[in-house]
């Protein structure tokens, strides 16, 4: 790696440095979310550390082995692990099994859905359980990367190698197959679900707009995309994979086609994850070299959160209203920040 | 060895045609008391009898890369595999990766030097083929992933010895050879090989690129001793080293040698053409070289496309510059790479 040249300027940067509540997770992190008033940091493996906005830590176990997947309404953290289970934490963190693979797969991806109905993958295959219906599984043609979905009516995006599946679970109708070769991994819908985004196993992101199935390629970035998030309103998606958060503009009808990117918050260190606020035009990133920025997205204005000197952060997160960021690094040695 | 290189977690991949006791192997490479925890991925989930407390089933998903190279494939599973376990760092010190009797080995090695990420955690250390002394003949014949195997090893362990009269097993060792000199044979019962000989092997580190020799003119364990227990048939005299030369229609190996130095400006784009053009033939490569003007050796060691090569000492006081390369691969075009290498010696 290149030498490491020096640290945000303080003279000439805002640093919120000394308003974060350090937070000692004493644990290797995967993710953040927020679950009910607290904030929710997934392990590694087996543990999900609640932190209240005291700082105070409590520890509950989730999973027997290591945990693959996650995701968060405010309501319900689902995650998926090398067990083969799928659990569901709450608020009050209590822990509720959802279901197992019988053959005790791993659980690679899970997708959460606003009216309670949630997906996960086991090898080819994607699962829905949707209020009290039966489980309804669709095989993909090769292993499921990542899953999402949309916004509007039960359906499914499954990402797997040479493109995505979209499925409608209560539908008899097959599946759509949207073709992209390569191996796609993430994959998220835009907000106006007229956009669908996956992150590949190429320094690439892929897209396809959903009303023609038109291509979008992103491409450019120095490494694989890990991280993606909406701005507020989805008029940007917010990436990781370079040395600056790469923005693609989502505003018009035709998405990021024939434009260029917007690059903002460049240091010398690769951009490892990010998360847009929920309300406002800020996104939060963090980095290979542990620095944690808050970023307006109008003319890139940077507020130092946290310095650079750790390992690479790892999880980020903000709380539903936008006056909470937790962050963590990959060993977990994380904070909490009040606006 | 680099901090970096010794802190990454060493990756065997186990391979060899079904039925040659590679689960075996496998068992007692795990079962055997060496202290270390083993991260074990495996095909065909839960069908095999392995006892360990990560096992990991994989689907043997090859991909094409998006990077315009079709013989650039990797193992997406393993993959998404390491990518796992790498959140259960420190819960075991090493990966053996078993593949089906099937598998091309080339996407699982592939697989460490393509993908960033697994490239930052973990190594591959070895390609262990366990062969089977009485049916690898035969299979050589028939079955072009046996020959694959073979062809890529690094350590070749031929098992069910005492099964075979002497003169089969010379046979099947001649048709080894005829593919692939190189590799650290080994012959077993039960595959009872000393672990050391098929674990923690650096065969693609390049620091440990000392010689490049068939592994007969230097193997010690060798059996010289002329049978004087004669099964039924065994009538074949063979004389020397015992060794019948067999060549082998599409998979073979070849050697250069130079004792002249080379000309790095001629020889670095004449190998990167190379592996360009004719790659998808190249399974492995490996070469030790000294430059016109470079008092350091160079070494570099290749995958089909995939090369990586760097200065890796001194020459010694009286040790012999000379260069050597070898290429195992299926239908060489062997005029050409002589031509070529040749075209590289400062003259």
């Amino acid at each position: 790696m290149k030498e490491f040249a020096p640290a945000p300027d303080s003279a000439s940067i805002v640093s919120v440095t000394d308003s974060v509540k350090p937070v000692a997770l004493g644990m290797g992190v995967i993710s953040a979310h927020f679950l009910g008033h607290r904030a929710a940091f997934v392990g590694g493996e087996e543990n999900v550390a609640l932190v209240d906005s005291q700082g105070e830590i409590s520890k509950v176990a989730v999973h027997s082995g290591g945990i693959l997947s996650a995701a968060c309404d405010g309501k319900r953290l689902v995650m998926g692990g090398d067990d083969g289970k799928v659990v569901a934490l709450d608020a009050k963190g209590e822990v509720t099994l959802l279901a197992t693979d019988p053959k005790r797969r791993w659980i690679d991806a899970v997708a959460l859905h606003a009216d309670g109905a949630f997906a996960w993958s086991a090898g080819k295959f994607a699962f829905v359980k949707s209020g009290k219906q039966e489980e309804k599984s669709i095989e993909v043609p090769s292993t499921v990367g990542g899953l999402a979905f949309a916004p509007k009516g039960l359906r499914l995006a499954i990402a797997h190698y040479n493109g995505a599946t979209l499925w409608f679970p209560n539908m008899a109708a097959t599946a759509e197959f949207l073709p992209w070769a390569g191996s796609h991994l993430g994959v998220t819908f835009s907000p106006d679900n007229k956009f669908l985004v996956t992150t590949m196993h190429e320094a690439a992101l892929h897209g396809w707009r959903l009303a023609d199935n038109r291509h979008m390629r992103m491409t450019g970035y120095p490494g694989r995309v890990r991280s993606m998030s909406w701005s507020a309103g989805g008029k940007a998606l917010a990436t990781s994979g370079a040395d600056a958060v790469i923005l693609w503009p989502f505003a018009s009808k035709d998405g990021p086609m024939g434009k260029e990117p917007a690059m903002l918050a460049p240091l010398q260190a690769r951009v490892s994850v990010v998360a847009c606020h929920p309300r406002n035009d800020i996104f939060a990133a963090g980095y290979s070299d542990g620095t944690v920025l808050m970023v307006r997205l109008e003319d890139g204005a940077e507020i130092l959160v946290r310095r650079n000197g750790t390992p690479p952060v790892a999880a980020l997160a903000w709380n539903a209203k936008g006056t909470l960021l937790a962050f963590a690094d990959e060993d977990g040695d994380g904070g909490l920040l009040e606006l | 060895m680099s901090e970096a290189t010794s802190q990454k977690i060493p990756v065997t991949v186990l391979t060899g045609y079904l039925g040659a006791g590679k689960t075996t192997l496998l068992n007692r490479i795990l079962s055997e008391n060496h202290g270390k925890k083993y991260a074990v991925i495996v095909n065909e989930f839960g069908e095999i009898g392995i006892d360990n407390d990560l096992i990991i089933g994989a689907d043997e998903e090859v991909f094409e890369m998006n990077n315009g190279c079709i013989c650039c494939t990797v193992r997406g599973d393993l993959v998404r595999i390491m990518d796992g376990l790498m959140k259960r760092k420190g819960k075991f010190d090493a990966i053996i990766v078993e593949t089906t009797g099937l598998a091309d080995p080339a996407p699982v090695a592939q697989t460490f030097f393509v993908d960033e990420d697994v490239q930052k955690n973990a190594r591959l250390d070895a390609v262990v083929t366990v062969a089977d002394a009485k049916w690898l003949s035969d299979r050589l014949k028939d079955a072009p992933e046996a020959k694959n195997q073979i062809a890529f090893a690094d350590v070749i362990v031929l098992n069910k010895t005492d099964l075979v009269t002497k003169g089969e097993l010379a046979e099947v060792e001649a048709r080894i050879r005829a593919i692939n000199p190189y590799a650290k044979l080994h012959r077993t019962e039960r595959c009872s090989v000393a672990l050391a000989d098929v674990l923690d092997r650096g065969a693609f580190d390049l620091d440990r690129i000392l010689d490049i020799e068939p592994d007969f003119l230097n193997a010690d364990d060798h059996d010289h001793d002329h049978d004087h227990h004669h099964h039924g048939h065994d009538h074949h005299h063979h004389h020397g080293h015992g060794l019948k030369h067999y060549h082998d229609e599409d998979m073979q190996s070849l050697s250069l040698k130079s004792d002249k130095p080379l000309d790095p400006n001629v020889f670095m784009p004449w190998l990167q053409n190379l592996v360009q053009v004719e790659g998808g033939k190249i399974l492995r490569s490996k070469g030790i070289l000294a430059f016109h003007d470079d008092d350091d050796r160079y070494v570099f060691q290749g995958v089909h496309m995939m090369l990586e090569g760097n200065h890796q000492r001194k020459w010694q006081d009286g040790e012999p510059r000379e260069s050597r390369l070898v290429f195992i691969g299926r239908e060489l075009p062997e005029e050409a790479i002589r031509t070529g290498f040749e075209s590289c010696i400062v003259s």
